[in-house]
């Protein structure tokens, strides 16, 4: 018997590698990035290369694929230049490969910041919902160029089974992305009068979420949400951390200056996610997907504690 | 400033209301029933020793979904927290009116935290049927900022009613409570609305009244005016939310009428604004 052969882009991430250890024991794995890829299970094929070059292409002409999970989105907002057109450019490659190839299903990992922290969000946000984050957040470009790229395959290939996931903030214990690095801190900053609700899910519970999108014979965009809302104040209560806050203007002024000279890592817009809400409705996905989040809030909180 | 007789009230009040919240708490919206208390002392203290509020009809206020539709007025929304104040202090079970408030509010530090944590949700008409699926009691003013910051010339004259909450009733099945409330209008006489150099600060309206701005913030502070609130009976609808304008205006001017009716009364029986 041979098993179905999934493609993971993106898998040298800490989410890549969790993702590929718990696909391999019922897929044959190729696992694809531009970066080293270390510490995967013997059985996975690793391929390190650029999804927008031959390599890939290659793949797909000695064995077939049957499905793609494509997260090999560059998330660094410092490189902005080549960041942008290598997300283009890769995930148009990536769509022709896999309609070529004749893939059953395709998963993309897209994001719930899609839809942008604004005063004038009502308090959840479904799919339809407009993607704004863009418009403070630059790498959320990348995301909605992306987007747009996934809707339009979803209408010239109906016959491959396509989802996009949009999940919330993806923390764990070796995951290095903005909300889990913040939680770190021991002293975090947070704008003075501002408490908004957040969202966080547990980097179990997307790799759930990508494994139900496989096995199950669904297409569409989905929210994908953890345990719940919390006012960000608990969460870092619950983390004992001592927050400082600072009047928002002021934060505004110390961020962008820091963040130009180099010395913080947080780009400045991401300061809107600690003052309005983003939240967003897992409706659908509980319902067409069947996913429920296993991780309880203190767990996933928790989390990032390693 | 609280005795205790009022903080002893609202302990008691608080640890009635039902629990229906997420892990860290809250509900998604962010209403904290811990949180309430805080907020709900010295609102009902207001209610009691300084606006010394009459309510009436409060046992009309069904159980379940629920849209109570109130006439705004006063510069700043007291009226909106004495009438969540009575639905805690004087209904039997106290319930949470959900008040939907002005889209600017979540852009404000500490008045969007406290707002959230007490119930209130910003109006949108996703938030609204959000929270009547849910059986909650919603708090609407159809005037918005056109009823809370009209002059003193025009007090009792209701200003345009929207057709949103109409559909939002019809399509969810909500029936709808109006409450009347007298008083409020003497409590801050404005007598002009700078509105335009208010929007250059961000704020919707800039009244102008005996001792605002004159006074400063303090300026702002309510005069002890006695309010007079009626609860109405619950009127239902036929319909579901799809129906042309003037259809629903029609309805619409059902509620308007009937809270008119209910300001009159209380304004014929009223035999001084501190009485």
């Amino acid at each position: 018997m041979s098993a179905e052969r999934v493609l993971v882009t993106g898998a040298a991430g800490n989410l890549g590698r969790r993702l590929v250890q718990t696909l391999h024991r019922r897929y044959d794995v190729v696992a694809v990035d531009r970066r080293p890829i270390g510490g995967l299970p013997k059985d996975v094929t690793a391929l390190r290369a650029d999804i927008r070059w031959r390599g890939v292409e290659q793949c797909f002409r000695e064995r077939p694929v049957q499905a793609i999970v494509h997260m090999g989105l560059m998330h660094n907002p410092r490189n902005e230049v080549g960041q942008y057109r290598y997300n283009v450019i890769g995930t148009q490659r990536l769509l022709e490969l896999a309609a070529k190839a004749q893939v059953k299903k395709l998963v993309v990992l897209s994001s719930a910041n899609i839809y942008g922290p604004d005063p004038d969000n009502s308090q959840y946000l479904d799919e339809d919902a407009p993607l704004l984050g863009a418009e403070y957040h630059v790498e959320i470009r990348d995301l909605v160029a992306v987007d747009r790229i996934v809707q339009s395959f979803f209408y010239r290939h109906p016959e491959v089974s396509t989802v996009m996931l949009r999940p919330v903030h993806i923390v764990g214990p070796r995951i290095r992305n903005a909300p889990s690095t913040y939680l770190r801190l021991r002293k975090p900053m947070t704008l003075m009068g501002y408490d908004p609700m957040v969202q966080l899910i547990h980097v179990d519970d997307i790799v759930h979420a990508i494994q139900l999108s496989l096995e199950r014979p669904v297409s569409g965009v989905f929210n994908v949400v953890g345990p719940g809302e919390a006012p960000l104040s608990k969460v870092l209560e619950l983390l004992g951390r001592r927050p400082r806050p600072v009047p928002s203007p002021l934060a505004w002024r110390v961020l962008s200056t820091g963040w130009r000279v180099g010395l913080l890592g947080f780009p400045p817009p991401e300061l809107r996610h600690v003052q309005f809400s983003c939240v967003v409705d897992g409706q659908a996905a509980r319902t067409k997907l069947g996913f429920s989040p296993r991780r309880s809030m203190e767990e996933t909180v928790l989390s990032v504690l390693g | 400033m609280a005795k205790p007789g009022i903080r002893a009230e609202v302990r008691g009040r608080v640890a009635r209301l039902p629990r229906d919240v997420g892990p860290l708490g809250t509900d998604g919206f962010g209403y904290d029933p811990e949180a309430v208390e805080r907020a709900a002392i010295p609102a009902a203290w207001l209610y009691r020793h300084w606006f010394r509020v009459c309510c009436e009809g409060i046992e009309k206020v069904p159980d379940g979904r629920v849209l109570l539709v109130a006439n705004h007025s006063g510069q700043l929304p007291f009226d909106g927290m004495m009438i969540c104040s009575a639905m805690m202090l004087e209904r039997n079970p106290p319930r949470v009116a959900r008040a939907m408030v002005e889209r600017w509010v979540p852009r404000l530090p500490f008045v969007s935290v406290m707002m959230a944590r007490s119930g209130q949700v910003v109006g949108t008409p996703e938030n609204c049927r959000r929270l009547l699926r849910m059986e909650q009691a919603i708090l609407v003013f159809p005037e918005g900022v056109r009823g809370l910051s009209k002059t003193f010339d025009k007090r009792y004259q209701l200003q345009h009613f929207g057709s949103g909450f109409m559909r939002l009733a019809l399509e969810c099945q909500a029936p709808i409570v109006p409450v009347s409330v007298v008083g409020a209008e003497e409590q801050a006489p404005a007598l002009a609305n700078l509105s335009k150099l208010g929007r250059a600060f961000g704020m919707p309206a800039l009244p102008v009244t005996p001792t605002f701005p004159l006074l400063g913030p303090a300026g702002l502070l309510p005069l002890p005016v006695r309010y007079h609130m009626r609860f109405g009976d619950p009127l239902r609808f036929e319909g579901d939310g799809q129906e042309d304008e003037h259809v629903v205006q029609e309805k619409v001017a059902l509620v308007v009428a009937a809270l008119r009716q209910q300001i009159d009364e209380l304004l014929a029986r009223r035999t001084g604004i501190f009485r």
